[in-house]
């Protein structure tokens, strides 16, 4: 008889999560395992908890009880190095207005432990050519800021990628290639957790949806169709 | 650890090279606290020399929580903090790569400040090496509890005041031994004298570069 296949380690594992802002709960006791290459869309309405769960996860903020598991480390100790192998593509784009766009990339990537040599071509895959890599970052578009938040995602080549709201901000053919760049970092292996009040763009990518609601996950359930790029807009853009 | 430190602390001094916070308003500020001393002690020459060590000092810790300060304000924009966090970057590294960058800033807003008291309130250096040696120290003590409190304050709604209020008690003994060995470097007397302020100044010094190093991780991660 031939062994039995060895079941991959979750790639994001929270069990009875509670996550506290103040005495304010952010998250009331979050159950959720994700595989790793999954794409899970997180919905919910605003104030559910998506930002936090998310938060969460990247470990920046902590536990007050109950276990996180991402990747198989702590993400809240940084001790772990998971961080390094978390993207956040959150509100922020965590830009310094006195650098330019080609500064900015390179600090993020250094920083992260990352080969600086990808930074071109993610600049490329999201439209950020000739003079506005040297452009001040205080001197762009919020659009033009989550490009380039986006191109240090893609530059860093993370293993788990959490997107928040990632459509925010973002033109049609932007919104495009973000769907394109998340379907390779799947289809390469990377685990996406996109959380968004947006479902149409994200549910075509998905392997599951889950619905938060007043801090806990309160349904979970496999999306009908598998990850590929059908509806994000890459026809628009190819 | 160090090569976070390199990393950040390069990218507060491209920032600080492109913004010129240092140079054209917190270096201005320091001049104009060392003139308006010297209109309030008149214009005899015999008591602003007398006063010049001190009133330089004064001068550099003022300067001092404008610095720290911006060095706070670089990451709170944007959530950069935040990005620093989700690099993984070593909060030690981080530390003294922050640190270092105010380090140097201070280092340069003291010899603009060194050339201030010499030419405003004439006084005369007697043992340079003693004087730079005492600006050097000073520096690295500043910078260190600056950006340790910086932190400190950094989540902090009125962080603005909060920051001189936490800070400028507590870097007292580099106002003392910072004035007393200038005062050997200045007035002429024997190096020698100032030993023990030296040794309090490099204790210090000691004391938050190692505080900063292990204190500055959870207090990032609590703000």
């Amino acid at each position: 008889m031939a062994p039995a296949a060895p079941v991959p380690a979750p790639a994001l594992f929270l069990r009875g999560a509670v996550a506290l802002s103040g005495r304010f709960p952010l998250l009331a006791g979050v159950d959720l395992e994700v595989a790793p290459g999954e794409v899970v869309l997180v919905e919910g309405p605003n104030g559910a908890g998506k930002t936090s769960l998310l938060r969460v996860c990247a470990g920046l903020v902590p536990l007050a009880s109950g276990t996180v598991r991402v990747l198989g480390g702590d993400p809240a100790d940084v001790r772990t190095g998971v961080r390094r192998r978390i993207g956040l593509l959150g509100h922020a784009s965590h830009l310094y207005d006195d650098l330019t766009v080609a500064e900015n990339l390179r600090f993020a990537v250094r920083a992260a432990g990352a080969p600086v040599d990808g930074i071109g071509p993610a600049c490329e895959r999201v439209g950020l050519v000739g003079r506005l890599l040297r452009t001040p970052a205080g001197k762009l578009s919020a659009g033009q800021r989550r490009r380039v938040a986006l191109a240090a995602l893609v530059a860093r080549r993370p293993e788990l990628w959490l997107l928040d709201e990632p459509h925010a901000g973002l033109d049609a053919s932007a919104r495009g290639v973000l769907g394109v760049l998340v379907a390779e970092a799947a289809a390469a292996g990377s685990t996406v957790v996109v959380a968004s009040h947006e479902p149409e763009l994200v549910a075509p990518l998905a392997t599951r949806a889950v619905t938060v609601a007043g801090g806990r996950v309160v349904a979970d359930r496999a999306t009908p169709r598998p990850v590929s790029t059908a509806g994000t807009g890459v026809a628009d853009v190819a | 650890m160090w090569r976070d430190a390199l990393l950040v602390g390069g990218k507060d001094l491209r920032i600080e090279a492109r913004s010129r916070v240092a140079l054209a308003q917190i270096a201005p500020f320091g001049m104009i606290v060392l003139v308006l001393f010297a209109f309030a002690l008149g214009p005899d020459q015999s008591p602003l020399v007398h006063a010049a060590p001190g009133l330089f000092w004064v001068a550099v810790l003022f300067s001092t929580v404008l610095a720290v300060q911006r060095s706070v304000a670089v990451e709170a924009g944007d959530a950069t903090r935040d990005g620093l966090r989700l690099a993984g970057l070593d909060p030690a590294g981080i530390f003294l790569g922050k640190a270092a960058a105010v380090g140097a800033q201070l280092l340069v807003l003291q010899a603009v400040l060194a050339a201030g008291v010499l030419l405003l309130f004439g006084a005369r250096v007697v043992h340079p090496w003693l004087l730079l040696g005492t600006c050097l120290a000073g520096a690295v003590g500043l910078a260190a509890s600056g950006t340790l409190y910086g932190a400190l304050s950094a989540g902090v709604r009125l962080r603005e005041t909060l920051l001189p209020f936490l800070l400028l008690p507590v870097v007292a003994p580099v106002l003392l031994a910072g004035t007393r060995l200038w005062q050997s470097s200045l007035a002429g007397g024997a190096p020698d004298a100032g030993a023990s302020w030296m040794r309090l100044l490099l204790v210090f010094d000691a004391v938050y570069v190692a505080l900063g190093v292990v204190v500055f991780g959870p207090l990032t991660e609590a703000a």
